[in-house]
Order: structure tokens, then C-alpha cells, then sequence
């Protein structure tokens, strides 16, 4: 059976469930990796890993500036910014 | 109402686009209680482009979309329309940029009626995961219309948009499509630019059009495709069939086409294997040649595809973290709080599912046996495909193994829901283009067929479904909905 650390899981997510929503996600992700297991036994030997499917690569443009960024439209979207800046609660001490 | 009706119309003069504009705002509003299909309906950005596209066309500047009404998927950015991605995490964006895709059918002259309901952040096969309530089936209000671009399929279906655009995935278009009996393409991975697409799986994900036929695919899909700086992974491609494409010109299928038939595909075929059989026969008398094909890899796609995806996701998503945009947790009490409670609280049961699978397949040593496996397993579905391809044009396939299931019929059961992509992981894994249209019924209820082509071959695509629908009469069946 598959060795899940939920408590692991949900600090490298970020997220955080209550006792009933981990207890089924729990069982629920052991059967998803216990359908994703069946692709494990697959040889693959010599076989080079495709992360694009037209195996492009990034492109390089040249270094000119092409847009300005609008700050003030941007954090328009922004929950809670001052000054041009972006409030998180205190870091540093 | 045809997209190439209203082109025509509008050209005639017919009618006007603020008239053919009303009354499909008049129809989405009185319909979407029961269908759900849009989340935002917006009469006013859609007059005011109709307005425009009329003054435009009385200039002579008009293209064959100008004025003519759609949808957007509410994945594509709309500036100064809000944006949600089907999620409580974005239920107050407003973007201040357009996507490409928008920008450029605005570009064209279409008007956009409203923001269509989809699965919450593109994860889903039933658009059972929206944040703004499950969408119904037109045919049948008790069943699914398929995800996650089911809203797109339902108003297409249920004539309360004329076309719509999708994102596919891992079949996010095409079943759907099946599932409410209209066409969608997905196009080839690169083709369709994901600048102002809500990212989801970025090695994946590929705008497209849907709409009642194949005919009425080419026009969206024209003014849709084409390189795009702003995207890295945009396809820097020429081909003159889609400027002609852009001008109105439908592609005609003018040779006898050698169609391959998987054999694992056809072994599942379920509800769709009667019907296929017919549209088999169809094709043959069209002048098609059938024959069987292998594609060995077959099974190992829905897995496959459940590790990229996940994985993708969860890198994608972190991006949602209640700072710069989205939802935020009220009164946190420090930075990882806030983290977690906006993501929490903001994020969907399947979304959760999703990252949390991701996280796992990509974690110290979890990696290798899951994350680059499933890599390299891609590249065997696409080798598989590149084979079948030096014998065959095209790829003939069921598009689902059933018709649209009931609603709640699968909720509980994550690893089903996944089942139903079976059909349609394998194309997207590969990144081809792919086809979905109908192409009969069972107990009243539409099914679906697909067809998939070598890369960047769409016009192949479009041409042999427009020559099966002009010998079948599947696509022109309407909902008997009553509004």
C-alpha cells in the first residue's frame, strides 16, 4: 500500500484539512496512486522523459524592453497593498 | 442558429449584430436558471461590441466574425470582466489584461454574450467542481454535461451562444462536446496561445473552439490560432490554409483518406461501439479506407496523465497564495497561516485532490518512480501515435466510453471520474490534435466520436468532419429543451 504522510503532503501545499476532509483524502489518494501505480511497471528503459510534447525548448528574445509594468493596475487585483506594496502579516520581528 | 448562418445574414444585412445580439442575451438569460451554463452573462460589454461591429461594418472593415455573438470559457482573462476559473479562490477577479485568445476574437469583431461555467481551475469531467453550482446536461437537466469546459458545451448546445471557446487538457473540450452533442476541437499543443489562459497544466493545456458543427469550428478556430510572443511555448508556425480560414473558407475533403482504428480504443468502446460501427460504415462510402491499428500504450495514459497533470497543477496553483491576488484569509496570524487558510478556504475538494497528488508524485523520493516515469511514458503514447501515423492519415476513436452519466453518479468516486478520460488523455499526452463530433444517440442522448491527426494537421481534421456531417444528419439534432 502506498506510504502517504498527509501531514507532509499538506505542509509542502500549503493547506491544511480538518480531521474529516484528511481522514477521506487519506482514501481517496490511495487509490489514485494506486491507479497511477499501474504505469510503475512500464519499461522505459533508455527512454528520454518528455516535458513538452513537441520537444521545443524555451525561446530567447532579445533583451528589450517590451512592456511596462502598471503597478497601480496590477495590485488593483491585490487584497491588501500600500504605498506600491504587498502586506503580509510580520516577518521579521 | 449556425455560426455561418449569422456571418452570412450579418453580411446580408439581414439583421444587425446588436439585433442577433439581443436575442441571444434574451435566450442565455431565460435559459441559464435551468442549464447554469454561464456564470457571468454581459449584456452590456455585449451591445457595446455589437454596436461596434455594426459601425465597423458599415465602414467595409468587417470580417466573417465581425458581430457575430459567442462565449467565453471563464478561464480566459477579460479585462474588466471578472474572471473566476469556476472557483471561490477567484469569485472577485477582474483581470486587468486580456487573453490572447480574447483579444484576438475581439479583434475579429466577435461579441462576447458572457463567461461560461466550468470544473474549478479546468480539473474535472462532469463540471460537477464549479464553485457557481453544477451545469445540466440540455438534453437531459439530470445529467452531466461533461468538464470541465461544460458550460461552453451546454450553452452551445442549448442555443444560448452560437460558439464558445474551451481549454482541453486532458479532454476538457472534447467530452463535453460528446456529451451535449456539439463539436470541439482541440487543437495541437503550441497552436492556441496560453497567455491569459488560467494556467492549469502548461505542458498540457490548449485552447480551442466549440460549437453545433464542424463547419462552424473554422472560423473561431482561424481568428483563435497563431504564433504568439507572449506565450513561451507558442508554436511559431505559417500556413496559409487558416488565412483562408480567417476569410470564411471551410476546409473540403477532397481525397480518399487511410483511417486507422486502435484496437485498444475499440475494445472499450461501450455505449459508443454501435454508433461507431455506423460512422465507420459512413466513411467508407465517403471513400475512406479503415483499417485497425495498434497503439499499445493505451492503458498507461489515464495514470500518466493523472502524475503530469497533478504535478503541474500543484506547481501552477502555488501561485494562489492570498498576497498578490485571490482570495485571503480574514485576521492571519502569521505568513503561513495565511498561506493555508487562503488556500483552504479558496480552493475545491478536487482542486485540494489534485495538488495534494501532485505534491506526493513529486516529492523526495517519490520523484523518479512517479514524476519522470510518467515523463517517459508520455513519450511512449506519443510514439505510438507517431507509428500508427506512418500508416494511417488520421485516427478514428470513440470520444467517451459512455453518454452522459447522472449527476452525483461519480462524485464519491475520484478514480472513476478519472476513467472517463480514458479516450482523450492519450492525444493531449501527445499533444496532437483532436476532434470531437457526433455521431449518434443512445436512449436520446448524444455520443461522440473522435478524430486525431499528425501535429498541426487541424485542417485534416476539419475537413473530413465537415464532409461526415454533410452525409449525416447526427449534428443538426437539438435539445428538445424547454426554456
Amino acid at each position: 500500500m502506498a506510504d502517504i504522510d498527509l501531514d507532509h503532503l499538506q505542509r509542502l501545499a500549503a493547506l491544511r484539512l480538518n480531521e474529516a476532509e484528511a481522514e477521506r483524502a487519506y482514501r481517496e489518494l490511495e487509490g489514485i496512486i494506486h491507479m497511477i501505480d499501474a504505469m510503475r511497471g512500464i519499461d522505459t528503459e533508455g527512454v528520454a522523459p518528455m516535458a513538452n510534447p513537441l520537444d521545443a525548448v524555451q525561446r530567447l528574445r532579445p533583451d528589450v524592453v517590451t512592456e511596462n509594468i502598471d503597478r497601480e493596475a496590477y495590485q488593483a487585483v491585490a487584497p491588501n497593498v500600500d504605498g506600491g506594496f504587498y502586506l503580509v502579516p510580520r516577518v521579521v520581528e | 442558429m449556425s455560426v455561418r448562418d449569422i456571418s452570412q445574414a450579418l453580411a446580408a444585412g439581414s439583421y444587425s449584430s446588436v439585433e442577433i445580439t439581443r436575442r441571444y442575451l434574451q435566450t442565455a438569460e431565460s435559459r441559464n436558471d435551468a442549464i447554469n451554463g454561464y456564470i457571468s452573462i454581459t449584456p452590456e460589454v455585449a451591445l457595446a461590441q455589437a454596436e461596434a461591429a455594426d459601425a465597423r461594418r458599415g465602414r467595409g472593415e468587417a470580417t466573417p466574425l465581425t458581430g457575430v455573438p459567442m462565449a467565453h470559457k471563464d478561464i480566459f482573462c477579460t479585462r474588466g470582466v471578472r474572471t473566476t476559473c469556476g472557483s471561490r479562490m477567484l469569485a472577485n477577479f477582474v483581470s486587468p489584461y486580456d487573453a490572447t485568445v480574447v483579444e484576438q476574437l475581439a479583434h475579429a469583431g466577435a461579441v462576447m454574450l458572457g463567461k461560461t461555467n466550468m470544473d474549478e481551475f479546468a480539473m474535472g469531467s462532469s463540471n460537477e467542481n464549479s464553485s457557481f453550482g453544477a451545469v445540466s446536461n440540455p438534453w437531459d437537466t439530470g445529467r452531466v454535461p461533461g468538464g470541465s469546459s461544460g458550460g461552453s458545451a451546454a450553452v452551445v448546445a442549448a442555443g444560448m451562444a452560437p460558439f464558445a471557446t474551451g481549454t482541453d487538457t486532458g479532454g476538457s473540450i472534447r467530452q463535453p462536446a460528446a456529451f451535449c452533442g456539439v463539436s470541439g476541437l482541440k487543437p495541437t499543443y503550441g497552436r492556441v496561445s496560453r497567455y491569459g489562459m488560467i494556467a492549469f497544466a502548461s505542458s498540457l493545456d490548449q485552447g480551442g473552439p466549440m460549437a453545433r458543427t464542424v463547419a462552424d469550428l473554422a472560423l473561431p478556430f482561424a481568428y483563435m490560432a497563431g504564433f504568439d510572443a507572449r506565450d513561451s511555448t507558442s508554436a511559431q508556425r505559417s500556413e496559409p490554409w487558416l488565412e483562408a480560414m480567417r476569410q470564411g473558407e471551410v476546409p473540403q475533403q477532397s481525397n480518399g483518406l487511410r483511417i486507422g482504428l486502435p484496437a485498444e480504443y475499440m475494445a472499450k468502446a461501450g455505449d459508443s461501439g454501435a454508433a461507431l460501427e455506423a460512422a465507420i460504415k459512413a466513411l467508407e462510402a465517403l471513400g475512406h479506407s479503415i483499417r485497425p491499428v495498434h497503439l499499445p500504450h493505451t492503458e498507461a495514459a489515464v495514470p500518466a496523465y493523472y502524475v503530469v497533470a497533478g504535478a503541474e497543477a500543484s506547481t501552477n496553483l502555488s501561485r494562489y497564495d492570498g498576497v498578490r491576488f485571490g482570495h485571503r484569509a480574514e485576521h492571519p496570524t502569521d505568513l503561513t497561516d495565511l498561506y493555508e487558510r487562503s488556500r483552504t478556504e479558496g480552493f475545491g475538494a478536487e482542486v485540494k485532490r489534485r495538488i495534494l497528488t501532485g505534491t506526493y508524485v513529486l516529492s523526495v523520493g517519490y520523484y523518479d518512480a512517479y514524476y519522470r516515469q510518467a515523463q517517459k511514458v508520455r513519450r511512449l503514447i506519443q510514439q505510438d501515435f507517431l507509428q500508427a501515423f506512418t500508416d494511417v492519415d488520421v485516427l478514428l476513436t470513440p470520444t467517451t466510453p459512455n453518454v452522459a452519466f447522472a449527476k452525483a453518479a461519480l462524485t464519491q468516486d475520484p478514480v472513476a471520474m478519472y476513467a472517463q478520460d480514458v479516450f482523450t488523455t492519450p492525444a493531449s499526452l501527445a499533444g496532437l490534435p483532436a476532434l470531437s463530433l457526433p455521431c449518434g444517440f443512445l436512449d436520446g442522448l448524444p455520443l461522440g466520436m473522435q478524430l486525431i491527426a499528425p501535429h498541426f494537421e487541424e485542417q485534416r481534421l476539419l475537413a473530413l468532419g465537415a464532409q461526415y456531417q454533410e452525409a449525416t444528419d447526427w449534428h443538426t439534432r437539438t435539445p428538445e429543451f424547454a426554456p
